[in-house]
Parts: C-alpha cells; sequence; structure tokens
C-alpha cells in the first residue's frame, strides 16, 4: 500500500521569532528551518508501518521554494521513498498558502498517486492552524483520525486509531483510504543516519508547479498585520513559601 | 446576520467552551442559533436554550450522532450553513476536529483559535506558538472561527427563552466508514482546566508519576485543576489530557503555579494569560520566572507540601 505524507518547512522549534520591522511577517532572514516536529512524528510512523511490511511505498510531499526540498530529503533520509515539491515563492507561514489551498493541493496529488492513506501533521508550528486533514478528508469524502497517539494497521482496508482528546483517549476503526493526523505521543522519530543522508540525495525527487496540479493557491484570508504579545512584566522572587502565600492572599488576592 | 454555535456538550451537560463561543458569537450579532447534536439531545437542547442571549437552538438528534463523528456531522452544519454569516466552535479538541472538515465541505478558510473580533471579518489569532499575534481578514461569504475559550468570558447558563427546533437528520454523513470502538476518559471530580480558576501544574521536576502526588494534593486544597508540562505526560506522570501548551490545552485561570516546569515557549504559549502566575523551580535561571509574578527558587518536594499544609 502506498501512504502519502506531506511536509512542511517551518521555523525551527526552538528559534526565537523576530517580526519584520514593518510587522508585515516574521523574519525568516538566517532563521534556522526544519521539518514541522508533526511532520517528522509523521513520516516515523510511515517509515514503521513500512518496516512492518504494511506499507510498500513512501511518498513525501511539500509546497514552498526550493529550499524546502531540504525537508524532502530529511523524509527520504529516515525512510521515504520518493518526493515531490510542488514549488511557490507565496510564503508558506502566514499571509499565503493556507490550509485550504494546501487540502486541495494534496487532493489533486491524491488523484496523480492514489495512496491509500495519508498520514499527516496535526498542525504546523507557523501558523498553528490545525485544519489541513480534516480539510482534505473532507474533500476526499474520507474518515479522518486526527490526533492519533496509536495507529495499527493489520491489513489494507481498516486501521485502529488511538486519538487523544478532550477528557483522555478515544479509539475509531476507520476505513481505509482514510486521513490520520499526528500527536506528540504516536511516537519518537528517529534520526537518520549519514549513509542514509547521502543515499537520501539518489532517490526520486519531483518538482512541479501548482498549475501543474490545476491548483489555483491564492489566499482568501489576508494578512493585515502582526504585532508583538503584550508582554508580562517581570515579577519578584519571594524568599519562602510563607511569603508565596502572603503574597497571593494580600497582594494578588488570588487565593 | 445570524451566527450559528457549534454546542460542545458531554455526559448530558453543555461544556463551558460553548459558553465562551456563545460570547464571542455575541460580539459579532444579537442573534445566535446553537446547533446541539447527539444521540438524544432533548434535554441538552432545553438547557442551551437558557443561555443567556441565545436566541434559537436547533438539535440534531440520532443514534448515528452518539459520538459526534465529523464524518456524520459536518454534512449537516454544512447544509444549514447558507443561512448563516458565521459558524462557531470552540477552539477544543472537538471543535478543532469538526470545523475544518466543514470548511472543507464549504470551501471556506477557517479562521482558528480567534482571540479577537474586531469586525464580522476582521479578527485577532494567535500565530506562532503565540509569539505573534496575526490580524487577518477573511474573504468568505460564510466566516468558520474557532473561538479560543480564555478569551471570551462564559455566557450566563441562565436567562435566555430560545424556541428549540428539531434540525433535518435526513442531511446527516455517512457513519460507516468511522466506528466508535471505545475511549479511556480521566475520572476527576476537579474542576475542568480550561474552566477552572486555579490551576497547578507539574513538570518534568516531579520525577516520577507517584511523586505528582503532591502537585494534586495541593490542587485539591485549592480546589484547582491539575495540568501537567509536555515533558511530565511524555515520561508518563500523567495522562495526555493534563497537558498545557501550544498543541495541548490553552488555560487563563486567575491562578496558574507551574511546579517543577522550566518553562519552553511551547508550555508558555498555553498558560501565558494567566492573571497571575507563581513559578517553585529549584533551578533560578529557569525560563518560567521571567513570567512568573512570583517565584519561590526551592525544591519543590519540600515546598509544595510545605504551601499544601499551610493553606
Amino acid at each position: 500500500m502506498k501512504v502519502l505524507v506531506p511536509v512542511k518547512r517551518v521555523v525551527d522549534y526552538n528559534v526565537k521569532i523576530r517580526l519584520k520591522a514593518d510587522k508585515s511577517g516574521v523574519d525568516l532572514t538566517n532563521v534556522k528551518m526544519s521539518m514541522n516536529p508533526f511532520d517528522e512524528i509523521a513520516v516515523e510512523e510511515a517509515v514503521r508501518l513500512k518496516e512492518k511490511g504494511v506499507v510498500t511505498e513512501i511518498i513525501v510531499v511539500t509546497i514552498g521554494p526550493d529550499k524546502a526540498q531540504d525537508v524532502l530529503r530529511t523524509a527520504m533520509a529516515v525512510g521515504a521513498d520518493r518526493g515531490i515539491l510542488v514549488q511557490t515563492d507565496m510564503p508558506t507561514d502566514l499571509g499565503g498558502v493556507e490550509p485550504l489551498a494546501v487540502a486541495k493541493t494534496l487532493k489533486a496529488v491524491i488523484a496523480q498517486e492514489s495512496p491509500q492513506l495519508v498520514i499527516m501533521g496535526k498542525q504546523s508550528i507557523d501558523d498553528d492552524s490545525n485544519q489541513t486533514g480534516q480539510m482534505l478528508a473532507a474533500m476526499m469524502g474520507w474518515p479522518q483520525a486526527t490526533f492519533a497517539s496509536k495507529v495499527e494497521l493489520d491489513d489494507a482496508s481498516s486501521a485502529n486509531v488511538t486519538r487523544e482528546i478532550d477528557g483522555g483517549l478515544e479509539t475509531l476503526k476507520i476505513a481505509l483510504p482514510a486521513i490520520i493526523t499526528t500527536d506528540l505521543r504516536l511516537n519518537e522519530p528517529r534520526y537518520a543516519a549519514l549513509p542514509n543522508i547521502m543515499k537520501a540525495k539518489q532517490k526520486p525527487l519531483a518538482v512541479m508547479s501548482p498549475a501543474d496540479l490545476g491548483v489555483d493557491l491564492s489566499p482568501r484570508m489576508a494578512l493585515v498585520g502582526l504585532e508583538e504579545p503584550p508582554v508580562r512584566s517581570e515579577g519578584i522572587k519571594v524568599e519562602s513559601v510563607d511569603a508565596l502565600l502572603d503574597k497571593l492572599k494580600n497582594e494578588a488576592k488570588v487565593i | 446576520m445570524t451566527v450559528l454555535v457549534i454546542c460542545e456538550h458531554s455526559a448530558g451537560l453543555i461544556k463551558s467552551s460553548t459558553l465562551n463561543t456563545v460570547t464571542a458569537a455575541l460580539k459579532l450579532c444579537q442573534d445566535v442559533h446553537v446547533l446541539v447534536a447527539g444521540s438524544d439531545v432533548s434535554a441538552i437542547g432545553q438547557s442551551a436554550a437558557v443561555i443567556s442571549g441565545v436566541s434559537k437552538v436547533i438539535t440534531l438528534s440520532s443514534p448515528c450522532l452518539a459520538h459526534q463523528l465529523p464524518e456524520v456531522l459536518a454534512p449537516a452544519i454544512s447544509a444549514i450553513a447558507g443561512q448563516y454569516s458565521h459558524i462557531l466552535a470552540p477552539g477544543t479538541i472537538f471543535g478543532k476536529n469538526l470545523l475544518p472538515r466543514v470548511a472543507g465541505l464549504l470551501d471556506v478558510q477557517q479562521v482558528s483559535d480567534v482571540i479577537e473580533i474586531l469586525s464580522d471579518k476582521q479578527f485577532k489569532r494567535p500565530v506562532y506558538a503565540g509569539n505573534a499575534i496575526a490580524t487577518v481578514e477573511s474573504s468568505d461569504a460564510i466566516k468558520l472561527l474557532t473561538i479560543r475559550t480564555t478569551a471570551f468570558d462564559p455566557a450566563a447558563t441562565s436567562g435566555g427563552n430560545a424556541p428549540v427546533e428539531a434540525g433535518d437528520v435526513s442531511v446527516l454523513g455517512s457513519s460507516e466508514m468511522t466506528q466508535f470502538v471505545g475511549e479511556e476518559l480521566t475520572k476527576s471530580a476537579r474542576p475542568e482546566l480550561p474552566a477552572a480558576k486555579i490551576v497547578v501544574s507539574g513538570g518534568r521536576g516531579l520525577g516520577s508519576a507517584e511523586n505528582f502526588a503532591i502537585i494534586e494534593s495541593l490542587a485539591d486544597k485549592l480546589g484547582a485543576a491539575v495540568g501537567a508540562s509536555r515533558a511530565a505526560v511524555d515520561a508518563g506522570y500523567v495522562s495526555n489530557d493534563y497537558q498545557v501548551g501550544q498543541t495541548g490545552k490553552v488555560v487563563a485561570p486567575q491562578l496558574y503555579i507551574a511546579v517543577g516546569i522550566s518553562g519552553a515557549i511551547q508550555h508558555l504559549a498555553g498558560m501565558k494569560d494567566s492573571k497571575i502566575i507563581v513559578a517553585i523551580n529549584k533551578d533560578p535561571e529557569a525560563p518560567i520566572f521571567q513570567v512568573a509574578d512570583y517565584g519561590l527558587v526551592a525544591d519543590l518536594f519540600e515546598a509544595v507540601p510545605e504551601m499544601t499544609g499551610k493553606l
């Protein structure tokens, strides 16, 4: 069975972002970029399914600039078989390619590749929308199992997926083809070994344009502007539990 | 202009997230309908009808809706979407799972995690783990929003007198392709995290699941909810539904006590709008102290039991 894993190149999760001087976006100049952490988990899960023999081919796809090939190579270094870059110079974090446009692009890729399963991150850590998987499932008319913390796939007809929900855990049985979105505890992604990084450079990587897929990436939502969040004023250190309780009772009046 | 709010409920009760969402809806217009879906929601529909400010309640009762799966519910919402200018759902797992599926059916770019409503089309939302606030303008004819519940006060659960109508259950999606297998819900007498006035959270510094008991004792003394950092959840000290942060639950209580939590930006994203933040950590350099109103550099295994004892 073929699995499609959409991945995104985002600001590395350890980076403290800065806004551009004119507040029109986040300054990405000379900032470390990485694969979105939830997408790393998605790639890892697909690789594990391949190692179990349930999956035969893993295709990774990304939408972004030429540099986004890096995240495809990273995915191929841990076990994806080939990559597709849908090339665009529009911003992919804010005010550019939106979840709806990504879902439409992925729908077009699915039409070409006919995967039985799509495993993808539940959200990207730049835009934080948490929409694309659900939108894609709607457009395809497929089942969705979002926020997955456990995936069991015995054959090509269905999957048992445990989801992290507000009150605990929920398990669904979904018929394939389907969309699964990953949560933090699904697995711990491996690091790529150096020989595999070298080998990944030889794996096939196709570059196409949104027009090749017949999709229009024009945004529906305008980014009017960005601002810094309100800064909390620096607090004080207290010396003892007694001092703390005194402050909470008599100054903050919260207990 | 009429706004539809999707009701989140469980165990026969309306969740507080629905009340926050109604308040957000009332900032858009005064004609707010609430859609309640489930296996038999006649009683919950009556509870929704008395929420202050609600002008109509639509119920969808069907055995297929027992677990409110988006595959079943989203087509029914999209079928009535044309009557509304905006459709709102709480920005909880429930709403995040459901509303984008409706957006996909309607070809709408949803706006996630709205924290402020500037006009009928301009909204503020946090991005980059709350390290920036974006103002966005939607151009879609029907606007779909999920609401950051901590940014809006809950609507009053009484005072309303809205008519209750049964909606059309012939437009539900198929329940064939997705089967509910089971659930493991955390049973707790404590207040639910997002709505609690006080939250006590523990991190990696606790060291074990057994040690987490000191967090629970303090929380119980304060009538607080219990939360945790990602590190504590990953280490298995507590279950996933305790996680506070960028991708877990977002809380903004009157008092947030962070114990043994270093303060990664992903954690801060879930709690930095709390009114008063207390940090207890033995590392004076921990980033959590930069957002704490009151910091106590101490061994948590001494300080927390002492605090519990003196309350």
